[in-house]
Protein backbone atom coordinates (compact mmCIF):
# COMPACT_ATOMS: atom_id res chain seq x y z
CA UNK A 1 0.00 0.00 0.00
CA UNK A 2 3.10 2.40 -0.21
CA UNK A 3 2.55 3.42 -3.77
CA UNK A 4 -0.87 4.87 -2.66
CA UNK A 5 0.71 7.66 -0.59
CA UNK A 6 2.12 8.97 -3.41
CA UNK A 7 -1.23 9.66 -4.48
CA UNK A 8 -3.17 12.80 -4.84
CA UNK A 9 -6.42 12.74 -2.79
CA UNK A 10 -8.51 12.78 -5.80
CA UNK A 11 -7.01 9.49 -6.82
CA UNK A 12 -7.29 8.11 -3.37
CA UNK A 13 -10.92 8.60 -3.33
CA UNK A 14 -11.43 7.20 -7.16
CA UNK A 15 -9.36 4.50 -5.99
CA UNK A 16 -12.20 2.72 -3.51
CA UNK A 17 -14.69 3.09 -5.84
CA UNK A 18 -13.32 0.77 -8.31
CA UNK A 19 -10.22 0.00 -8.72
CA UNK A 20 -10.38 -1.27 -5.23
CA UNK A 21 -13.46 -1.60 -4.51
CA UNK A 22 -14.08 -2.77 -1.15
CA UNK A 23 -17.12 -5.30 -2.10
CA UNK A 24 -16.49 -6.53 -5.59
CA UNK A 25 -12.80 -6.51 -5.82
CA UNK A 26 -11.20 -7.01 -2.30
CA UNK A 27 -14.24 -8.79 -1.32
CA UNK A 28 -14.48 -7.50 2.19
CA UNK A 29 -17.63 -7.02 3.80
CA UNK A 30 -19.33 -10.07 2.84
CA UNK A 31 -22.04 -10.15 5.65
CA UNK A 32 -24.00 -7.40 4.89
CA UNK A 33 -23.40 -7.66 1.36
CA UNK A 34 -25.49 -10.87 1.70
CA UNK A 35 -27.72 -9.92 4.24
CA UNK A 36 -29.34 -6.36 3.68
CA UNK A 37 -29.59 -6.42 -0.43
CA UNK A 38 -33.08 -8.03 -0.50
CA UNK A 39 -34.00 -3.84 -1.66
CA UNK A 40 -32.32 -1.54 -3.66
CA UNK A 41 -33.12 1.02 -0.90
CA UNK A 42 -31.77 -1.06 1.47
CA UNK A 43 -28.58 -1.40 0.10
CA UNK A 44 -28.12 2.49 -0.57
CA UNK A 45 -28.88 2.52 3.63
CA UNK A 46 -26.67 0.42 4.45
CA UNK A 47 -23.70 1.58 2.18
CA UNK A 48 -24.44 5.10 3.28
CA UNK A 49 -24.64 3.92 6.82
CA UNK A 50 -21.09 2.53 6.64
CA UNK A 51 -19.62 4.93 4.76
CA UNK A 52 -20.46 7.77 7.72
CA UNK A 53 -18.72 5.06 10.21
CA UNK A 54 -15.70 4.76 7.94
CA UNK A 55 -15.08 8.69 7.29
CA UNK A 56 -15.29 9.14 11.06
CA UNK A 57 -12.87 6.43 11.75
CA UNK A 58 -10.50 6.85 9.54
CA UNK A 59 -10.25 10.19 10.25
CA UNK A 60 -10.07 10.07 14.27
CA UNK A 61 -7.51 7.25 13.72
CA UNK A 62 -5.63 8.91 11.34
CA UNK A 63 -5.54 12.01 13.94
CA UNK A 64 -4.87 9.55 16.93
CA UNK A 65 -1.91 7.28 15.00
CA UNK A 66 0.87 8.82 17.23
CA UNK A 67 -0.94 8.60 20.13
CA UNK A 68 -2.29 4.52 19.64
CA UNK A 69 0.45 2.61 20.98
CA UNK A 70 1.38 0.07 18.06
CA UNK A 71 0.32 -2.94 20.47
CA UNK A 72 -2.66 -1.91 21.26
CA UNK A 73 -3.97 -0.72 18.60
CA UNK A 74 -6.75 -3.36 17.30
CA UNK A 75 -8.56 -2.49 20.52
CA UNK A 76 -8.33 1.35 20.13
CA UNK A 77 -9.64 0.84 16.94
CA UNK A 78 -12.49 -1.21 17.73
CA UNK A 79 -13.65 1.15 20.40
CA UNK A 80 -13.49 4.25 17.58
CA UNK A 81 -15.62 2.14 15.24
CA UNK A 82 -17.83 0.97 17.66
CA UNK A 83 -18.13 4.57 19.02
CA UNK A 84 -19.47 6.17 15.36
CA UNK A 85 -21.79 2.80 14.76
CA UNK A 86 -23.61 3.83 18.08
CA UNK A 87 -24.07 7.45 17.02
CA UNK A 88 -25.18 5.95 13.45
CA UNK A 89 -27.30 3.83 15.42
CA UNK A 90 -28.87 6.74 16.97
CA UNK A 91 -29.45 8.74 13.71
CA UNK A 92 -30.97 6.15 11.56
CA UNK A 93 -33.40 5.48 14.34
CA UNK A 94 -34.41 8.77 14.59
CA UNK A 95 -34.69 10.30 11.24
CA UNK A 96 -35.25 6.68 9.21
CA UNK A 97 -37.11 4.45 11.26
CA UNK A 98 -38.02 2.06 8.55
CA UNK A 99 -34.25 1.63 7.47
CA UNK A 100 -33.55 0.62 10.90
CA UNK A 101 -36.45 -2.53 11.04
CA UNK A 102 -35.16 -3.13 7.47
CA UNK A 103 -31.29 -3.53 8.46
CA UNK A 104 -32.17 -4.67 12.28
CA UNK A 105 -29.28 -6.14 13.82
CA UNK A 106 -26.96 -5.98 10.80
CA UNK A 107 -26.61 -2.16 11.75
CA UNK A 108 -24.74 -2.40 15.03
CA UNK A 109 -23.02 -5.29 13.18
CA UNK A 110 -21.28 -2.58 11.57
CA UNK A 111 -18.80 -2.65 13.81
CA UNK A 112 -17.15 -6.11 12.92
CA UNK A 113 -17.58 -5.10 9.44
CA UNK A 114 -13.98 -5.95 7.69
CA UNK A 115 -13.67 -2.90 5.33
CA UNK A 116 -14.13 -0.23 8.48
CA UNK A 117 -10.96 -2.37 10.02
CA UNK A 118 -9.06 -2.68 7.31
CA UNK A 119 -9.42 0.68 6.22
CA UNK A 120 -8.34 1.39 9.72
CA UNK A 121 -5.43 -0.99 9.23
CA UNK A 122 -3.95 -0.60 6.37
CA UNK A 123 -4.71 2.79 5.19
CA UNK A 124 -5.91 5.51 8.12
CA UNK A 125 -3.03 4.73 10.62
CA UNK A 126 -0.31 5.54 7.77
CA UNK A 127 -1.55 8.56 5.90
CA UNK A 128 -3.03 12.08 6.88
CA UNK A 129 -6.35 13.33 7.68
CA UNK A 130 -7.71 14.34 4.81
CA UNK A 131 -6.03 11.29 2.24
CA UNK A 132 -7.94 9.09 5.10
CA UNK A 133 -11.28 11.40 4.77
CA UNK A 134 -10.97 10.83 0.97
CA UNK A 135 -10.28 6.75 1.53
CA UNK A 136 -13.13 6.60 3.32
CA UNK A 137 -15.31 8.43 1.25
CA UNK A 138 -13.72 6.43 -1.62
CA UNK A 139 -14.27 3.19 0.23
CA UNK A 140 -17.89 4.10 1.47
CA UNK A 141 -18.95 4.94 -2.25
CA UNK A 142 -17.86 1.96 -3.58
CA UNK A 143 -19.30 -0.28 -0.96
CA UNK A 144 -22.71 1.72 -1.22
CA UNK A 145 -22.32 0.97 -5.61
CA UNK A 146 -22.07 -2.52 -5.17
CA UNK A 147 -24.56 -2.67 -2.50
CA UNK A 148 -26.52 -0.86 -4.59
CA UNK A 149 -26.25 -2.85 -7.84
CA UNK A 150 -26.89 -6.51 -5.82
CA UNK A 151 -30.04 -4.36 -4.07
CA UNK A 152 -31.18 -3.41 -7.58
CA UNK A 153 -30.74 -6.99 -9.39
CA UNK A 154 -32.26 -8.92 -6.25
CA UNK A 155 -35.27 -6.50 -6.26
CA UNK A 156 -35.67 -6.67 -10.12
CA UNK A 157 -35.49 -10.36 -10.38
CA UNK A 158 -37.16 -11.53 -6.78
CA UNK A 159 -39.91 -8.76 -6.25
CA UNK A 160 -40.21 -7.44 -9.76
CA UNK A 161 -39.69 -4.09 -8.19
CA UNK A 162 -36.78 -1.29 -8.67
CA UNK A 163 -36.49 1.28 -5.36
CA UNK A 164 -39.91 0.69 -4.64
CA UNK A 165 -41.57 0.95 -8.52
CA UNK A 166 -42.99 -2.17 -10.41
CA UNK A 167 -40.96 -2.73 -13.46
CA UNK A 168 -42.25 -6.16 -14.74
CA UNK A 169 -45.77 -5.18 -15.49
CA UNK A 170 -46.36 -8.55 -14.05
CA UNK A 171 -44.78 -9.99 -17.06
CA UNK A 172 -43.23 -12.69 -15.73
CA UNK A 173 -43.65 -14.11 -12.07
CA UNK A 174 -40.96 -12.28 -9.38
CA UNK A 175 -38.45 -15.54 -8.63
CA UNK A 176 -38.80 -14.78 -4.80
CA UNK A 177 -35.80 -17.43 -4.01
CA UNK A 178 -33.58 -14.65 -5.29
CA UNK A 179 -35.28 -12.47 -1.87
CA UNK A 180 -33.76 -15.59 0.49
CA UNK A 181 -30.46 -16.43 1.27
CA UNK A 182 -29.51 -18.95 -1.52
CA UNK A 183 -30.55 -15.57 -4.28
CA UNK A 184 -27.87 -13.76 -1.99
CA UNK A 185 -25.02 -15.82 -2.43
CA UNK A 186 -25.82 -17.00 -6.14
CA UNK A 187 -25.79 -13.27 -7.25
CA UNK A 188 -22.90 -12.54 -5.03
CA UNK A 189 -21.06 -15.20 -6.84
CA UNK A 190 -22.39 -14.24 -10.13
CA UNK A 191 -21.21 -10.26 -9.97
CA UNK A 192 -17.86 -11.46 -8.78
CA UNK A 193 -17.32 -13.37 -12.08
CA UNK A 194 -18.80 -10.55 -13.96
CA UNK A 195 -16.05 -8.31 -12.62
CA UNK A 196 -13.77 -11.57 -13.57
CA UNK A 197 -14.97 -12.01 -16.92
CA UNK A 198 -15.11 -8.12 -17.69
CA UNK A 199 -11.11 -7.23 -17.18
CA UNK A 200 -9.92 -10.78 -18.16
CA UNK A 201 -9.05 -11.73 -14.63
CA UNK A 202 -6.72 -8.72 -13.53
CA UNK A 203 -8.62 -6.97 -11.36
CA UNK A 204 -9.77 -9.31 -8.54
CA UNK A 205 -5.94 -10.50 -7.44
CA UNK A 206 -7.25 -12.44 -4.62
CA UNK A 207 -8.45 -15.72 -5.65
CA UNK A 208 -9.09 -17.65 -2.48
CA UNK A 209 -10.48 -16.79 0.96
CA UNK A 210 -7.79 -16.62 2.50
CA UNK A 211 -5.68 -14.21 5.53
CA UNK A 212 -4.35 -12.01 2.75
CA UNK A 213 -7.59 -9.92 2.66
CA UNK A 214 -7.95 -10.34 6.29
CA UNK A 215 -7.25 -6.90 8.02
CA UNK A 216 -6.61 -8.79 11.02
CA UNK A 217 -3.61 -10.69 9.57
CA UNK A 218 -0.89 -8.85 11.23
CA UNK A 219 -2.08 -9.47 14.62
CA UNK A 220 -3.07 -13.06 14.10
CA UNK A 221 -0.47 -15.39 14.84
CA UNK A 222 -2.23 -18.04 12.35
CA UNK A 223 -1.54 -15.45 9.75
CA UNK A 224 1.60 -15.54 9.61
CA UNK A 225 2.53 -19.05 9.79
CA UNK A 226 0.89 -19.04 6.66
CA UNK A 227 -2.94 -19.56 6.97
CA UNK A 228 -5.41 -22.22 8.17
CA UNK A 229 -5.67 -24.20 5.34
CA UNK B 1 -38.47 -28.45 27.91
CA UNK B 2 -40.26 -28.15 24.66
CA UNK B 3 -39.84 -24.50 24.32
CA UNK B 4 -35.87 -24.95 24.54
CA UNK B 5 -35.92 -27.78 22.24
CA UNK B 6 -37.71 -25.41 19.83
CA UNK B 7 -35.05 -22.51 19.84
CA UNK B 8 -32.70 -25.10 19.49
CA UNK B 9 -33.74 -27.10 16.46
CA UNK B 10 -34.42 -23.57 14.93
CA UNK B 11 -31.12 -22.35 15.65
CA UNK B 12 -29.43 -25.31 14.59
CA UNK B 13 -31.28 -25.82 11.56
CA UNK B 14 -34.34 -23.26 10.55
CA UNK B 15 -32.45 -20.13 10.99
CA UNK B 16 -29.15 -21.34 10.22
CA UNK B 17 -26.55 -18.55 10.83
CA UNK B 18 -24.18 -19.08 7.92
CA UNK B 19 -26.77 -19.84 5.59
CA UNK B 20 -29.88 -18.65 6.63
CA UNK B 21 -28.64 -15.32 8.27
CA UNK B 22 -25.62 -14.69 6.89
CA UNK B 23 -23.32 -13.66 9.71
CA UNK B 24 -19.96 -15.35 10.25
CA UNK B 25 -19.67 -15.78 6.48
CA UNK B 26 -15.83 -14.79 6.58
CA UNK B 27 -14.92 -17.94 8.19
CA UNK B 28 -17.51 -19.90 6.32
CA UNK B 29 -15.59 -19.00 3.07
CA UNK B 30 -12.06 -18.65 4.98
CA UNK B 31 -11.68 -21.56 6.85
CA UNK B 32 -14.11 -24.10 5.11
CA UNK B 33 -11.42 -26.01 2.63
CA UNK B 34 -10.10 -28.60 4.96
CA UNK B 35 -12.69 -30.51 7.44
CA UNK B 36 -10.18 -30.39 10.39
CA UNK B 37 -9.77 -26.43 10.64
CA UNK B 38 -13.40 -26.25 9.79
CA UNK B 39 -14.02 -28.03 12.36
CA UNK B 40 -11.81 -26.72 14.63
CA UNK B 41 -13.09 -23.21 14.15
CA UNK B 42 -16.58 -24.00 14.11
CA UNK B 43 -16.46 -25.57 18.08
CA UNK B 44 -13.98 -22.63 18.63
CA UNK B 45 -17.04 -19.81 18.08
CA UNK B 46 -19.17 -22.62 19.68
CA UNK B 47 -17.51 -21.87 22.78
CA UNK B 48 -16.87 -18.53 22.68
CA UNK B 49 -20.83 -17.90 21.32
CA UNK B 50 -21.79 -19.57 24.48
CA UNK B 51 -19.40 -17.99 26.94
CA UNK B 52 -19.82 -14.23 25.59
CA UNK B 53 -23.59 -14.88 25.85
CA UNK B 54 -23.07 -16.06 29.30
CA UNK B 55 -20.99 -12.76 30.11
CA UNK B 56 -23.18 -10.32 28.03
CA UNK B 57 -26.47 -11.28 29.09
CA UNK B 58 -25.68 -10.42 33.02
CA UNK B 59 -24.32 -7.29 32.54
CA UNK B 60 -27.01 -5.96 30.19
CA UNK B 61 -29.66 -7.15 32.32
CA UNK B 62 -28.33 -6.09 35.61
CA UNK B 63 -26.13 -3.35 34.65
CA UNK B 64 -26.78 -1.63 31.28
CA UNK B 65 -30.73 -1.75 31.95
CA UNK B 66 -30.67 -0.68 35.64
CA UNK B 67 -28.83 2.53 34.70
CA UNK B 68 -30.55 3.55 31.39
CA UNK B 69 -27.63 2.64 29.58
CA UNK B 70 -28.63 0.57 27.01
CA UNK B 71 -27.62 2.24 24.46
CA UNK B 72 -24.00 1.77 25.08
CA UNK B 73 -24.56 -2.07 24.44
CA UNK B 74 -22.88 -2.72 20.67
CA UNK B 75 -19.24 -0.55 22.48
CA UNK B 76 -19.68 -2.53 25.72
CA UNK B 77 -20.34 -5.89 24.02
CA UNK B 78 -17.86 -5.80 21.31
CA UNK B 79 -15.44 -4.99 24.31
CA UNK B 80 -16.66 -7.86 26.28
CA UNK B 81 -16.10 -10.35 23.78
CA UNK B 82 -12.57 -9.37 22.85
CA UNK B 83 -11.32 -9.11 26.20
CA UNK B 84 -12.77 -12.64 26.75
CA UNK B 85 -11.22 -14.10 23.76
CA UNK B 86 -7.66 -12.72 25.08
CA UNK B 87 -9.01 -14.26 28.61
CA UNK B 88 -10.15 -17.31 27.22
CA UNK B 89 -6.59 -17.59 25.39
CA UNK B 90 -4.24 -16.95 28.10
CA UNK B 91 -6.37 -19.34 30.61
CA UNK B 92 -6.43 -22.06 27.85
CA UNK B 93 -2.61 -21.85 27.02
CA UNK B 94 -1.67 -21.95 30.89
CA UNK B 95 -3.56 -24.68 32.05
CA UNK B 96 -5.27 -26.90 28.88
CA UNK B 97 -2.10 -26.74 26.08
CA UNK B 98 -3.91 -29.48 24.64
CA UNK B 99 -7.05 -27.36 24.13
CA UNK B 100 -5.08 -24.41 23.35
CA UNK B 101 -3.42 -26.79 20.58
CA UNK B 102 -6.56 -27.52 19.14
CA UNK B 103 -8.58 -24.10 19.61
CA UNK B 104 -6.15 -21.56 20.16
CA UNK B 105 -5.08 -20.95 16.67
CA UNK B 106 -8.44 -19.72 15.69
CA UNK B 107 -9.47 -17.51 18.52
CA UNK B 108 -7.80 -14.35 17.49
CA UNK B 109 -10.02 -14.93 14.43
CA UNK B 110 -13.26 -14.76 16.38
CA UNK B 111 -12.95 -11.30 18.09
CA UNK B 112 -13.88 -9.76 14.57
CA UNK B 113 -16.77 -12.11 13.24
CA UNK B 114 -20.13 -11.11 13.25
CA UNK B 115 -21.69 -14.39 14.59
CA UNK B 116 -20.43 -13.84 17.85
CA UNK B 117 -21.20 -10.49 18.43
CA UNK B 118 -24.65 -11.00 16.42
CA UNK B 119 -25.58 -14.18 18.36
CA UNK B 120 -25.34 -11.74 21.99
CA UNK B 121 -27.43 -9.05 20.14
CA UNK B 122 -29.94 -11.55 18.80
CA UNK B 123 -30.49 -12.95 22.14
CA UNK B 124 -31.92 -9.81 23.45
CA UNK B 125 -33.23 -8.83 20.24
CA UNK B 126 -35.63 -12.23 20.55
CA UNK B 127 -36.51 -11.30 24.32
CA UNK B 128 -34.79 -14.28 26.15
CA UNK B 129 -34.46 -15.54 29.45
CA UNK B 130 -30.84 -16.59 30.66
CA UNK B 131 -31.32 -19.87 30.09
CA UNK B 132 -33.24 -19.28 26.16
CA UNK B 133 -30.18 -17.35 25.68
CA UNK B 134 -27.79 -19.60 26.56
CA UNK B 135 -29.50 -22.16 24.49
CA UNK B 136 -30.17 -20.41 21.24
CA UNK B 137 -26.13 -19.60 21.79
CA UNK B 138 -24.66 -23.30 21.93
CA UNK B 139 -27.94 -24.43 19.13
CA UNK B 140 -26.46 -21.15 16.54
CA UNK B 141 -22.83 -22.43 17.40
CA UNK B 142 -23.96 -26.44 16.38
CA UNK B 143 -25.59 -24.90 13.39
CA UNK B 144 -22.22 -22.95 12.17
CA UNK B 145 -20.24 -26.01 12.98
CA UNK B 146 -23.13 -28.33 11.13
CA UNK B 147 -22.79 -25.78 8.00
CA UNK B 148 -19.13 -25.49 8.34
CA UNK B 149 -18.62 -29.32 8.05
CA UNK B 150 -20.88 -30.07 5.59
CA UNK B 151 -19.79 -26.95 2.98
CA UNK B 152 -15.74 -28.41 3.41
CA UNK B 153 -17.08 -31.28 2.13
CA UNK B 154 -19.10 -29.83 -0.72
CA UNK B 155 -15.76 -27.65 -1.18
CA UNK B 156 -13.28 -30.79 -1.72
CA UNK B 157 -15.90 -31.74 -4.50
CA UNK B 158 -15.92 -28.07 -6.29
CA UNK B 159 -12.30 -27.52 -5.97
CA UNK B 160 -11.60 -30.47 -7.15
CA UNK B 161 -13.39 -30.24 -10.47
CA UNK B 162 -11.86 -28.89 -13.80
CA UNK B 163 -15.22 -27.78 -15.49
CA UNK B 164 -15.47 -24.34 -14.12
CA UNK B 165 -15.48 -21.68 -16.24
CA UNK B 166 -12.87 -19.13 -16.18
CA UNK B 167 -14.45 -16.14 -14.74
CA UNK B 168 -16.31 -18.60 -11.96
CA UNK B 169 -12.85 -20.19 -10.86
CA UNK B 170 -12.08 -19.29 -6.92
CA UNK B 171 -15.06 -16.93 -5.34
CA UNK B 172 -17.61 -17.14 -7.37
CA UNK B 173 -17.73 -20.90 -7.82
CA UNK B 174 -17.67 -21.09 -4.08
CA UNK B 175 -20.61 -18.73 -3.87
CA UNK B 176 -22.46 -20.71 -5.85
CA UNK B 177 -21.76 -23.76 -3.96
CA UNK B 178 -23.07 -22.08 -0.53
CA UNK B 179 -25.94 -21.10 -2.28
CA UNK B 180 -27.29 -24.50 -3.36
CA UNK B 181 -26.32 -25.16 0.20
CA UNK B 182 -28.12 -22.79 1.37
CA UNK B 183 -31.45 -24.17 -1.01
CA UNK B 184 -30.83 -27.33 0.60
CA UNK B 185 -31.31 -25.60 4.15
CA UNK B 186 -34.47 -24.34 2.98
CA UNK B 187 -35.76 -27.78 3.03
CA UNK B 188 -35.80 -27.45 7.17
CA UNK B 189 -37.82 -24.18 7.15
CA UNK B 190 -41.45 -25.85 8.29
CA UNK B 191 -39.82 -28.47 10.48
CA UNK B 192 -40.31 -27.07 13.80
CA UNK B 193 -44.15 -26.64 13.46
CA UNK B 194 -44.19 -30.15 12.22
CA UNK B 195 -41.95 -32.01 15.28
CA UNK B 196 -43.86 -29.54 18.30
CA UNK B 197 -46.88 -28.47 17.37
Amino acid sequence: MSDLTKKSNWQVLLNGIIKENPTLVLILGTCPTLAVTTMAVNGIGMGLAAMVVLIGSNVVISLLKNIIPDKVRIPCYIVVIAGFVTIVQFLVKAYAPALDKALGVYLPLIVVNCIILGRAEMFANKNTVLASACDGIGMGLGFTLALFCMGSIRELIGNGTWMGYTITANLWDPVIVFLLAPGGFMVFGALIALVNFLTKGKAIKKKEFGCAGCPSASVCSVAQKGGCN
Amino acid sequence: MKEFAIILVSAVLVNNYVLAKFLGICPFLGVSKKLDSAFGMSVAVTFVMALATAATWPIYTYVLVPRDLTYLQTIVFILIIAALVQFIELVLKRYIPALHRGLGIYLPLITTNCAVLGVTILNLDEGYNFAQSMVNSIGSGLGFLLAMVLFSGVRSRVDASATVPKSFQGIPITLIAASICSISFMGFSGIVDGLFK
